[in-house]
């Protein structure tokens, strides 16, 4: 605490130091405050470079301190247990873009879990029982979107948590609070599968079907965070609504559908989460908003905003999941695994907070070094 | 006193009345600016500046007088027909997205992308010739900045101000109003906005400045008209010998000549 403390104050010393002399001889002094602002620029870039360096300091740990944590079975293992975690964390990726939240994720998967069961079990049809799962999360999902934009409600904060209830409470009520068993076989194939032809894992293979429905839907974001007009909106809307605006965005078309598509990326979890148990329960996915939450906080998005990388939320789900297996495996607690958390969290946005410091640090240093 | 150069006004604003309640924010304010000039607006606080470029940018609605740009009458138009006609207003708090880069800034709400047919939102963005037509706008103006990738976050002051005053700019702007556009710069980057002030005249663009620094004013401006409780009070050309008067005007010591 004191060292960072410290840190913070000298670095703006110095700053101030070097303007105050470099002002006279501009020559000598340009050179001098360059100096500065590449030590600046390396600390940025190891912060910024923050939650891939947590991972892979986690990873290096457990495997010196784990001799099956490397083993391709266990990289199995841990993608498949990731996979809903890393798809609910996309979504919410793009809600924590827009300052928003969607805390119904959990209680969204449940419901799309129940559904897509007493589908198949009813009705006997896979695509049937595949698009029922995938409208109900939608359906969900457009809801809470109506709700905060048309319905004027203060802050998404608001009809998500009352979506988490609703949903959770008609998830038990179509189910009589009963584990629905039984899904079709593609979406076993899909939630519990490997696949055999990616060598290493014998005849089973070792790599899950569930990492690849997670790469495409990473893909998908990449693309439309990074090329689509949309997925720009959605950063403007979340780095300064009223400038979108003025702009002529339609923001509140871009608020809306951040939530349709939240919801639909949990009822592709919900799919998930049936083809792992062959079944659809009724609180499969209860806290699973928090973890998704986690790991694009985990991932450094900006609660406030306009911040935050596909890259970077599925590596916040990843250190989530590798952290669970690691306890795991090293066969401590299983309750240490929540304190662990909570401590990542904790330290990955402390580090963020050091880069916010560090960032205006070097705005105030660019101005005085401006040529 | 007679416009910078002698062409048709660009912007016409006719008896401008506006009211807030019982204050009475305008009450009958007439301007003419013509392009490539520069109108200084000053006045003490409450003066009137605000209301009167708000209604100019269609943020207020007037009560009673006119608004014509180019002839055409533009008075209680919406903000973003405002805009469509060519009138950009660069305010104090800048708007800008601090998480994106210049060049997304700019093309923020018109982004460059394609194929046509897909919906808007749904089209894929041209990176390459945004960050080109941003290069070739911050060239012609000047404007150096750094690191055209960074996000305007990482920007000083002034270049936060310039890559402002280039994005209003950007699209063909017929009018450009900057409020207190160096209120919170330092001496060298307050320089670099005149400057840049100085190349949109050059450009042909009509320019309205609110600022509360008078040298930034006689630096730059061709015209300065000041507003007192609502009334255009006095103009004169801001130079040296008529600092006196400007400043008798705005405090309202002496009764200037109608307007």
């Amino acid at each position: 605490m004191t060292e960072r403390g410290e840190a913070l104050v000298t670095v703006p010393e110095e700053g101030r130091h070097q303007r105050v002399e470099s002002e006279p001889p501009p020559a000598r002094g340009e050179r001098r405050s360059l100096h500065g602002y590449r030590g600046l620029t390396v600390a940025l870039a190891a912060l910024r470079a923050g939650p891939p360096a947590i991972l892979m300091l986690l990873i290096v740990v457990l495997s010196v301190a784990s001799d099956v944590f490397l083993s391709l079975e266990n990289a199995g293992n841990v993608l498949k247990q990731s996979a809903v975690i890393c798809v609910l964390a996309l979504g919410q990726l793009l809600v924590i873009v827009t300052r928003g939240i969607d805390l119904s994720v959990g209680s969204n998967l449940s419901l799309s879990a129940v559904v897509g069961a007493l589908v198949w079990r009813d009705q006997g049809s896979a695509t049937l029982a595949v698009t029922a799962a995938l409208a109900t999360g939608t359906l969900v999902g457009l809801t809470n979107g109506l709700l905060y934009v048309k319905g004027r409600l203060p802050h998404p904060f608001i009809p998500t948590l009352a979506m988490l209830t609703a949903a959770s409470g008609l998830a038990l009520y179509l189910s009589h609070s009963e584990t629905i068993q039984g899904a079709p076989p593609v979406v076993n194939e899909i939630g519990a599968g490997r696949i055999a032809s990616i060598p290493g894992g014998g005849d089973v293979g070792w790599f899950p079907t569930a990492a690849l429905v997670v790469l495409a839907v990473a893909a998908v974001m990449v693309l439309v965070t990074r090329s689509l007009v949309w997925g720009r909106w959605i950063y403007a809307v979340g780095g300064n609504p009223e400038a979108a605006v003025r702009n002529g965005i339609p923001v509140q078309s871009v608020l809306i559908s951040v939530y349709v598509v939240c919801g639909f990326l949990a009822g592709v979890a919900a799919l998930l989460m049936m083809g792992k148990g062959d079944a659809g329960s009724p609180t499969s996915g209860a806290l699973a908003e928090l973890d998704a939450i986690a790991a694009v906080i985990i991932g450094g998005a900006s609660f406030l905003g306009g911040r935050g990388s596909v890259l970077n939320a599925l590596t916040g789900a990843l250190v989530i999941a590798v952290l669970r297996n690691g306890l795991n495996l090293l066969g401590i607690d299983p309750n240490w695994q929540y304190i662990a958390t909570g401590v990542v969290i904790v330290v990955a946005v402390e580090l963020d907070v050091v880069r916010g410091h560090l960032e205006s640090r070097f705005r105030s240093l660019q101005a005085v070094s401006a040529p | 006193m007679t416009t910078a150069v002698g062409t048709l006004p660009v912007l016409q604003v006719r008896d401008a009345a506006k009211r807030f309640g019982a204050v009475v924010a305008l009450d009958g304010v007439s301007l003419d600016v013509a392009p490539g000039e520069v109108l200084a607006l000053l006045g003490d606080n409450g003066a009137g500046k605000s209301t009167l470029i708000k209604a100019i940018s269609g943020v207020h609605r007037l009560d009673s007088g006119s608004v014509t740009l180019d002839g055409v009458d533009i008075t209680n138009a919406t903000a973003m027909s405002v805009r469509a006609h060519g009138v950009e207003t660069v305010y104090q708090d800048l708007a800008l997205f601090d998480n994106l880069d210049p060049a997304a800034n700019f093309f923020a709400g018109r982004e460059l992308a394609g194929p046509s047919w897909l919906p808007r939102g749904l089209r894929l963005m041209s990176h390459r010739r945004m960050a080109e037509r941003t290069a070739e706008l911050l060239d012609r103006l000047q404007v150096r900045l750094p690191d055209l990738d960074a996000t305007v976050a990482l920007m000083s002051g002034g270049q936060r101000q310039a890559v402002a005053v280039a994005r209003a700019v950007a699209f063909s702007s017929r009018l450009v109003i900057l409020d207190e556009p160096t209120a919170a710069l330092g001496l060298r980057e307050s320089a670099r906005v005149l400057d840049l002030v100085r190349r949109l005249k050059d450009d042909g663009v009509a320019v309205i400045l609110i600022s509360h620094s008078m040298d930034h004013v006689m630096a730059v401006a061709d015209r300065a008209l000041v507003l007192r409780r609502g009334r255009a009070v006095g103009q004169a050309a801001p130079t040296a010998e008529n600092h006196g008067q400007l400043v008798a005007w705005i405090v309202g010591a002496a009764d200037g000549r109608a307007v």
